[in-house]
């Protein structure tokens, strides 16, 4: 049977060939891209264990990303809801205003000490994007993004800001225009210029060693989670339910990893994928909608996908979460039975974001819109000694155009 | 049982030529029409490698995936790939057939009943694009024991060490990749220097049979002539979807591209 093992980082708990539960992951990859993939994964391996890279890692962390982040208590929403406590991790009060900053600050330094002098990476809602044009500007690398069509027109605020750290964007024009086909665009790319070109997949999606280094790098999140728990609770509480968005998952795995160890009856996991328009047929909830296992982008993971193996279009109002695939390290915590999932559709986010807007001060994008719909949910049928967490891992600014145009509101 | 794979070599090889292999898409524009146009064309061609076209392309430039994505948009289902090959095969049954693509519709399709599929459709052999050594070890075992060659592909990225060992696992044919690129991009190393890394590759084990492919057109393929076999593939691909927006003939159009590339080595 599938288990996860206790006191070991679960991005390493995958075979020799990169499999987590035997069966999540692997590297199905052209033969032209197994040696700098292999290249990479030596480079990590080693730069992992080197004190002097943590060292660097940390300090760009801390005063270049902003660590950490907040944690804080929702006390009118909690008031409102009338059940459970619900706090927020405010990781958009990274940098940038997401969670992506840390996998694109750790791909650039990995770029920078592999001798290489441009670095590309795939984007949906433009935040991995947008980071990485910031981290390579930080660090003096030529960037590219690789970005859908249709997303370059629903995010145009993040566009623009790619566009002034000096990224070119490429638009993908193929197939549904959407993050899929970035990525697919942005690994083509790649196989024409691994030599000179370091790839960043911005989430813990793709070959194994992606999937590691973008685990590895938003692990951050619950390591600050973690300590500011016990400050502020003195212990870990009895109850705590992690809400996370997943698309990738990336941000998930970062908000939870700290905490897989943690009994289910103490720490519960909850993600929660993008369920698309209530009346839609398509949706990007590969785990909670019993997606197949399939190949997508390298790896084997859930995947929207029709009896033929042909990728499903996606649908979603967030772009972040608009993606058939997820990353084989939530399909393992799913088999596993370690973390729940399930979706929240576009007009649950929604309405999400207009409750958490109207009882505090803060801002969720799209995609921690999801989280809290579930949180909504079931906080009132839950008691005043439960603490729910919520990741809020990106601000809203980037949907503004969305945003006015479903609820009329200005932000 | 005749190895036609081997056999199409050997031909090639008596008439001091190159053997020549062409790349289409199943269902490019139509299951009737793919099936016409490799009618035609294998009268020039030794070796046909067909592709099974899928939606999510990681290692196809844009003129195959212009073509695949045409077949899927016309309804293009695997059983259909797998009939073309079958009534392909009913009027030229000694010309060897490849079929190439993405892991995920064998995956899908359960490898087993893939390859038994290949066997009775009359496929002589298998290329699958995402499923590099050693992880490919067992399915190109499976492959082996129905009589199916499980073709190895090598890139100017593969070290020394991997060579040899991949070499050392490969059956009839090893598939050389010109350059760092996706199919269909421009040469952009020098002939003389994709002949130099083939020799390396045939200095190994000079009796495998190596083709090279990507990026070989009607302009390049006299230059590399001395290769045991040269594959062409997004060329054709190009020519069918130029023959499309000219509304014209793809099946002779095609065919005489292919005519003019096997001039060309001969």
């Amino acid at each position: 049977m599938m288990k996860i093992k206790k006191n070991i980082p679960l991005i390493d708990q995958h075979d020799k060939f990169g499999f987590w539960g035997g069966k999540f992951g692997g590297s199905y990859i052209p033969e032209t891209l197994k040696k700098p993939v292999d290249d990479l994964t030596k480079e990590f391996s080693e730069l992992r264990k080197n004190r002097s890279f943590i060292k660097k890692r940390d300090f760009y962390f801390n005063n270049y990303i902003g660590s950490p982040t907040r944690f804080i208590k929702l006390e009118n929403l909690s008031k409102h809801l009338g059940g459970a406590q619900i706090w927020a991790k405010v990781v958009s009060d990274a940098n940038g205003g997401a969670h992506k900053i840390y996998n694109a600050t750790v791909h650039a330094l990995l770029c920078k000490s592999m001798g290489k002098k441009y670095i590309v990476g795939d984007t949906g809602a433009g935040y991995a994007g947008k980071m990485l044009s910031m981290a390579a500007k930080k660090f003096g690398l030529k960037c590219k993004i690789f970005m859908g069509a249709k997303d370059i027109k629903r995010q145009k605020p993040n566009c623009d800001a790619m566009k002034k750290n000096g990224a070119e964007i490429i638009p993908v024009t193929t197939g549904s225009q959407t993050l899929v086909d970035a990525v697919s665009e942005c690994m083509r790319y790649w196989v024409s210029n691994c030599d000179t070109t370091h790839m960043c997949v911005g989430s813990t999606v793709g070959p194994n060693i992606f999937v590691k280094i973008c685990g590895w790098s938003t692990a951050q999140i619950s390591r600050e989670l973690k300590k500011q728990i016990k400050i502020q609770f003195k212990k870990i509480p009895k109850k705590i339910k992690l809400i996370n968005c997943v698309g990738g998952g990336s941000s998930a795995y970062g908000f939870w990893s700290e905490f897989i160890d943690f009994p289910k009856s103490q720490i519960e996991l909850i993600g929660v994928e993008a369920g698309g328009p209530k009346n839609s047929k398509l949706h990007a909830a590969p785990l909670s909608r019993g997606a197949k296992l399939g190949v997508l982008h390298g790896a084997a993971s859930y995947v929207c996908q029709n009896n033929e193996g042909q990728i499903n279009e996606t649908e979603s109002i967030s772009a972040g979460l608009d993606y058939p695939g997820v990353s084989p390290i939530h399909c393992f915590l799913k088999d596993t039975k370690r973390a729940r999932y399930t979706y929240a559709t576009d007009e649950d986010a929604l309405n999400a974001y207009k409750i958490v807007t109207k009882y505090e001060k803060l801002n969720p994008s799209l995609e921690p819109s999801h989280a809290f719909a579930e949180a909504i949910r079931i906080a009132p049928r839950l008691n005043n000694d439960t603490v729910i967490i919520v990741n809020s891992c990106g601000d809203a600014k980037k949907d503004r155009d969305i945003l006015k145009k479903r609820l009329g509101k200005r932000i | 049982m005749i190895n036609l794979i081997n056999l199409a070599f050997k031909n090639a090889k008596e008439k001091k030529r190159p053997a020549l292999l062409t790349y289409t898409v199943a269902g490019d524009n139509t299951k009737k029409k793919s099936l016409e146009i490799l009618k035609s064309i294998s009268k020039d061609v030794d070796i046909c490698e067909i592709g099974f076209p899928h939606n999510t392309p990681i290692a196809d430039g844009g003129q195959i995936q212009t073509s695949a994505y045409r077949a899927l948009k016309n309804g293009l289902k695997i059983s259909d790939v797998f009939q073309i090959v079958k009534d392909f095969k009913k009027t030229k049954n000694s010309k060897p057939v490849i079929l190439m693509g993405y892991y995920n519709m064998i995956y899908q399709y359960g490898e087993n009943n893939f390859i038994k599929k290949c066997k009775s459709s009359g496929v002589n052999g298998l290329i699958v694009v995402d499923l590099p050594w050693p992880e490919n070890k067992g399915f190109a075992k499976k492959c082996k024991s129905k009589a199916i060659s499980f073709v190895q592909l090598l890139s100017p990225t593969t070290s020394k060490e991997r060579l040899k060992n991949i070499i050392k696992d490969s059956h009839d044919m090893i598939y050389y990749i010109s350059m760092l690129s996706t199919t269909g991009g421009k040469l952009k190393v020098s002939p003389k220097q994709i002949l130099n890394n083939y020799n390396k590759i045939k200095k190994i084990d000079p009796k495998k049979n190596c083709v090279i492919g990507f990026g070989i057109t009607e302009k390049t393929i006299a230059k590399l002539r001395s290769a045991d076999g040269l594959v062409v593939g997004s060329a054709i691909c190009k020519e069918i979807t130029r023959s499309l927006n000219n509304r014209q003939n793809p099946v002779t159009n095609v065919s005489k591209v292919v005519a003019k590339l096997r001039n060309k080595i001969s």
